[in-house]
């Protein structure tokens, strides 16, 4: 449960707080440019074992093989000595799901990345987080400076629960991003107030 | 027999080919650790010692423990090393068995994060 080390250790330093933010969202809608504009990026590599995959695929020729690996992006932003940031670039495509239950477990908020013009790329990452209760806010990326959408309007068009944030930015600008995670943190600070209150 | 022919440098073995050894070889086939998993974001801290540890450890197991003599998460250590996530698990178990390591847990899931976190976290961000 907490972190205090115990005296046998050789290490003079004390063990950090690291939280942990999910960026999700469709493919391209800049999740890697996203964790690359506010922290050094680094690729992960996750190789799974695969579980109950018979049938669900064609497999011929492949049956021997029961892991898969997966590449993710991550960055870490060091808040101070004993509080780290850690971003995690959700793999996108469906199959990598199991990864997404282990990052959104004890995860700190996810941010929804989307793109105006292929809106529905991100439903499944918002169902998701609502299912798990994770606490999200939606980050409109916009590439197209000419096609501008109100944070209002892609609020209501994603049906989004009431209070959840909405936020117009550029996910290439690192001041973007960083007022992006800003807002989750934020947003999660005043639910953690709002269920203190109501207990 | 060919054994004695010269030795053919084969130019498709380089880093873009990505590990001639399947991850698992270094685990001995094995996935998952001997006792609790580890969160992505556990820390990990070597502990001193004088015993060079069981002769079964190998490389890998001791550049995990050269590169956490500060306390370092799992991922970082995995990325750092080069090393799967999953492959890494299963070493820091041995490690732990061999009484190596400390790890470090983050606080359970189910616990709200501390709002005071929360606002150093917006403090620290702000001044990013």
């Amino acid at each position: 449960m907490d972190s205090v080390r115990s005296d046998r250790n050789g290490a003079s330093s004390r063990i950090p707080v690291a939280l942990k933010i999910l960026i999700a969202g469709g493919f391209g809608a800049g999740k890697t440019t996203m964790v690359g504009s506010v922290s050094e990026i680094r690729p992960l590599q996750t190789e799974e074992v695969l579980t109950g995959v018979e049938g669900a695929d064609d497999t011929g020729g492949v049956e021997g093989k029961t892991t898969t690996t997966v590449t993710m992006d991550f960055g870490r932003i060091t808040i101070t000595e004993d509080l780290q940031l850690y971003l995690f670039g959700t793999p996108g495509q469906d199959r990598f799901w199991f990864l997404w239950d282990e990052l959104s477990e004890g995860a700190l908020g996810a941010v929804v990345l989307a793109d105006t013009r292929r809106l529905a790329d991100c439903f499944p990452s918002i169902d998701y987080f609502e299912q798990r209760g994770t606490p999200f806010v939606v980050a409109v990326n916009c590439f197209d400076p000419d096609q501008r959408f109100g944070a209002d309007a892609v609020g209501r068009a994603l049906d989004l629960d009431e209070g959840v944030p909405v936020v117009l930015f550029d996910a290439r600008e690192p001041m973007g991003a960083r007022n992006v995670l800003i807002e989750l943190v934020e947003y999660v600070a005043r639910r953690q107030l709002a269920a203190a209150a109501s207990r | 027999m060919q054994a004695d022919r010269p030795r053919v440098t084969h130019d498709w073995l380089d880093y873009d080919a990505g590990p001639v050894v399947r991850p698992y070889a270094m685990t001995q086939g094995r996935v998952a650790p001997e006792g609790n998993e580890f969160d992505l974001v556990a820390f990990v801290v070597a502990t001193p010692s004088d015993e060079p540890g069981p002769e079964t450890l190998q490389p890998e197991h001791h550049a995990i423990v050269a590169a956490s003599w500060e306390p370092i998460s799992v991922v970082e250590l995995a990325s750092a090393l080069d090393l799967s996530i999953g492959v890494v698990r299963v070493l820091l178990g041995d490690l732990r068995s061999a009484g190596l390591i400390s790890l470090y847990e983050p606080p359970a899931a189910s616990q709200p994060h501390d709002v005071d976190v929360l606002k150093a976290v917006v403090n620290g961000l702000r001044a990013l």
